[in-house]
């Protein structure tokens, strides 16, 4: 389970730095959100990775998973989540306004070529 | 325990979110509230130094959880400082605003007191998650902030600076897991503890998670080579939003003065002293780069940004030295840098307001009414910001020149910072005769009505900034001793450790 978790992490990871790498706006924003899922998938396993364990307080409970990345990760999926959002319309807005989509500065005002 | 601790976090929350249900409709009352809101903070900031400067950092336990197990505010001479710096700004851009410039949306005074929450906590905070959480806050409010008005431009450069702070907090999120996989706690006073306690297998990733999180603090501080947003930002954003992020990137500063001198400070083991061999020479690249910037500039608001960027690099020599002395050289030149960029980015929104169609572009055009006051004012700025006497960017450079005497790469320190101050003037000198002496020539009735320029309170908040920076120069030398004792309480976490953590605690640390 390891190996999988790892590699999962590595794959989003590496997607969202190629597709952060392009230059329009809705590549970036995916790749954004491939990044953060990354990060949240990296957050949950820094707790060490234990199944069937739970993660508050019970007497029954032979052993305990780290609760505090939990928590750590619902906070992160939240801002996340809004700042993603904010982008989109941000990204959009931008369209609009410049006509174009390209993230590049001054790249709005040579025209729409290509 | 003093509840006020927690006061400069609740008070712009409660007020922001106030401001946009109950005032939402009324410019006036906005503005009333927001400006009052900002003294408030500002005497509570005072008060709140007082308090520091009584000796020991103090702690604050929301709701009682003892640490590190609940979340804990700290309040100690430096937290202080910045809680200081920020509320005379705060008081500052909060006037500057009110005359017709926060009504380019609808929540600009909403948005301000988010920021001012953002930045007070990140000051505040004894926790490297909850720093990570109002670096967003403060962040998304400055997202806010900075489009406030719109447009192409600003919505070009909006995108780049949300997306370059996306990636720094997913890199933040990054180190935060990475330091916790390895120490079990990301109470910042525990850290301390933990990082030399940790099993030598895991001391790679420790440091790789310190490496990270400079990382993302030089994005915040604009070093080289993260400092290519801040350029395209700051002079598209509003200018009393530009002025209000010159303290932005000192929040930068102070996160790596805070981590780097507490966490990976001399007791780390392994990684003591990480960000040391990192820092200085990235300073002077950044110093150099910006300098660069300054003497290409066209317009004035470009102009100001590229001298946020070279003080940035000034100001982090003197951190990257790492030492007592150059330390308080650090703080002192934080503290004026932080209001001549804010002071120059108000002279640019005057001087842009004044100028109409023709802005803030370096080119000449008729005057404009009371430009003489304004050119006044922007002489002050510059030649503080130059490192010109007898203002305080004089005597700034003056003591971190002195710190880098007997440092390592002395001869290239001072090289750097005293052609760069030359260089910075011939800049200034330029902008400056352009703007006010060849607009001088221009045939004009000086008496446009524009829009905002009746008011003088947007030179009132001016001149009060830069009344800070002359005050600092008059005061130096009872504003070095305090910071001396800043300094002291930086460099011996054991009195953090044991406000924080209590005795036994600060006896580890004390032992090693």
């Amino acid at each position: 389970m390891e190996f999988l978790v790892a590699s999962a992490i590595g794959i989003l990871t590496a997607t969202g730095v190629y597709l952060l790498l392009r230059g329009r706006t809705f590549p970036v924003v995916v790749g954004l959100s491939f990044l953060t899922y990354g990060v949240n998938v990296f957050l949950f396993a820094m707790g060490r990775l234990t199944l069937d364990a739970p993660p508050i307080i019970d007497e029954a409970a032979a052993s305990y998973t780290d609760p505090l990345p939990q928590a750590l990760v619902l906070t992160a999926i939240v801002i996340s989540f809004g700042m993603t959002a904010l982008l989109v319309v941000l990204a959009l807005r931008g369209y609009l306004e410049r006509g174009s989509d390209r993230v590049a500065l001054g790249a709005a005002e040579e025209g729409a070529e290509t | 325990m003093s509840h006020l601790i927690i006061v400069p976090v609740v008070l712009p929350a409660l007020m922001a979110a106030f401001l946009v249900l109950a005032a939402r409709h009324d410019m006036v009352l906005q503005r009333v509230l927001s400006a009052s809101s900002a003294v408030l903070l500002l005497a509570c900031a005072l008060f709140l130094y007082g308090l520091a400067a009584e000796g020991q950092p103090v702690p604050y336990l929301l709701g009682d959880w003892p640490a590190p197990f609940g979340i804990v505010l700290v309040l100690d001479r430096l937290s202080a400082l910045m809680l200081v710096l920020t509320g005379i700004l705060g008081v500052a851009v909060a006037l500057f605003a009110m005359t017709g410039r926060d009504t380019g949306g609808r929540h600009f005074h909403a948005l301000l007191q988010f920021q001012l929450m953002g930045i007070n906590g990140a000051f505040l905070t004894g926790d490297l998650f909850n720093l990570f959480v109002f670096f967003e806050v403060l962040l998304i409010a400055s997202y806010g902030l900075m489009l406030h008005g719109g447009g192409p431009r600003r919505l070009g450069a909006g995108l780049h600076y949300v997306i370059v702070n996306l990636v720094g907090s997913t890199l933040f999120l990054f180190a935060v897991g990475m330091i916790y996989a390895v120490t079990g706690t990301l109470n910042m006073a525990d850290l301390a503890i933990a990082a030399s306690q940790v099993a030598p297998g895991d001391a790679a990733l420790l440091r790789a998670g310190g490496g990270l999180l400079l990382t993302v603090f030089a994005i915040k501080a604009a070093l080289v080579p993260f400092h290519w947003w801040l350029r395209g930002t700051y002079s598209a954003a509003p200018a009393p939003v530009a002025a209000l992020f010159a303290i932005m990137t000192k929040v930068g500063a102070y996160s790596i003065i805070r981590v780097f001198t507490l966490i990976f400070g001399a007791g780390a083991g392994d990684a003591a002293w990480l960000a040391a061999p990192w820092i200085l020479p990235a300073a002077l690249v950044t110093l150099v780069l910006g300098t660069i910037g300054l003497l290409a500039s066209r317009t004035l608001f470009d102009l100001a940004a590229f001298s946020i960027v070279a003080s940035m690099g000034t100001l982090l020599i003197a951190v990257g030295l790492f030492t007592p002395e150059a330390m308080t050289a650090a703080l002192y030149y934080l503290i004026h840098s932080t209001f001549t960029g804010a002071a120059l980015f108000m002279v640019g929104g005057i001087v842009a307001t004044g100028r109409g169609e023709t802005g803030d572009r370096l080119v000449a055009a008729a005057p404009f009414p009371r430009d003489q006051l304004v050119a006044g004012l922007f002489f002050l700025a510059a030649i503080a910001m130059a490192g010109m006497p007898p203002l305080s960017g004089f005597l700034g450079k003056l003591l971190i020149l002195e710190s880098a005497k007997d440092g390592p790469l002395m001869s290239w320190i001072w090289a750097i910072v005293l052609g760069t101050s030359l260089l910075m003037l011939v800049g200034f000198g330029r902008a400056g005769s352009v703007l006010f002496w060849k607009s001088a020539a221009v045939a004009g009735d000086g008496s446009r009505p524009v829009a905002g320029t009746g008011n003088a309170l947007p030179l009132i908040a001016t001149t009060t900034v830069i009344a800070g920076t002359a005050l600092l120069a008059l005061l130096a030398g009872p504003a070095t001793a305090e910071l001396d004792r800043t300094t002291q309480q930086i460099f011996d976490p054991t009195g953090y450790v044991r406000a924080v953590l209590g005795d036994e605690a600060a006896m580890q640390i004390a032992e090693r």
